[in-house]
């Protein structure tokens, strides 16, 4: 089965204890179902109900479909300024 | 000129104002972000801030494009700065000219308020009794008000 790599930040990094993780990418795998894989890796439990995900540098849906090529993040809430 | 930079350097607000500044303008909108040493009722000492650079900078990119088709502003210059910032610190700047103010101030606004909802960068606040924590601006919106 092949993977893709998830970028982490700020608290979310700390949450799960690393900058990334690798989730399993079957055909057809959507952002929720990184999300429901995410989610069996320790620390993720404090997660919150719907996390923003980014792919290609963009915000993204639940129901998006996620390509081995793409650049999958998980945004935490955003604090600039 | 119109540009959004992501830096480590300090910002100087006045040469962004005259990065934008023309005759063809007769206003020019300022605005300036910095450290407060209180937040939530806890003593601030420093503040790191960090991003995810490549999107914070796409980001910005569309915010901006936004902006200008929405208000006219072609003159419109960001800067936020990411690194362990002190108090008084400048953690953005934002310029915007027009010929007229309302556009100019309005876009500022617009501006600003963008990038509290959209950019992906994130600031771990340094308090004076050691700690740390990550601003979650979320869980005060879902705090009961009191």
């Amino acid at each position: 089965m092949s993977t893709v790599t998830v970028q982490l930040f700020a608290s979310y990094a700390d949450l799960l204890g690393a900058p990334t993780v690798e989730l399993p990418l079957t055909p057809g795998t959507t952002v929720k179902d990184l999300l429901h894989s995410l989610r069996s890796l320790p620390g993720a439990s404090s997660l919150p109900l719907a996390p923003r995900f980014a792919v290609n540098r963009t915000f993204a849906t639940p129901d998006q479909l996620i390509s081995p090529s793409d650049e999958i993040a998980l945004i935490p809430p955003v604090a600039g300024g | 000129m119109r540009r959004a930079s992501i830096l480590t350097s300090k910002i100087d607000p006045a040469s962004l104002i005259n990065e934008v500044s023309s005759p063809q303008y007769g206003a020019i909108s300022l605005f300036v972000g910095t450290v407060r040493e209180v937040n939530e009722g806890r003593s601030v000492s420093a503040i790191e801030y960090s991003a995810y650079k490549s999107m914070a900078s796409a980001e910005l990119e569309r915010i901006l494009d936004e902006a200008e088709a929405q208000f006219g502003v072609s003159a419109l210059v960001v800067e936020h700065r990411i690194g362990l910032l002190g108090l008084g610190d400048v953690s953005i700047a934002i310029v915007a000219a027009h010929r007229h103010r309302a556009p100019a101030l309005d876009c500022t606004r617009f501006v600003i308020e963008e990038i509290k909802k959209r950019v992906p960068i994130w600031k771990k606040e340094h308090y004076a009794d050691g700690t740390r924590d990550w601003v979650d601006p979320t869980r005060a919106a879902q705090a009961p008000s009191v």
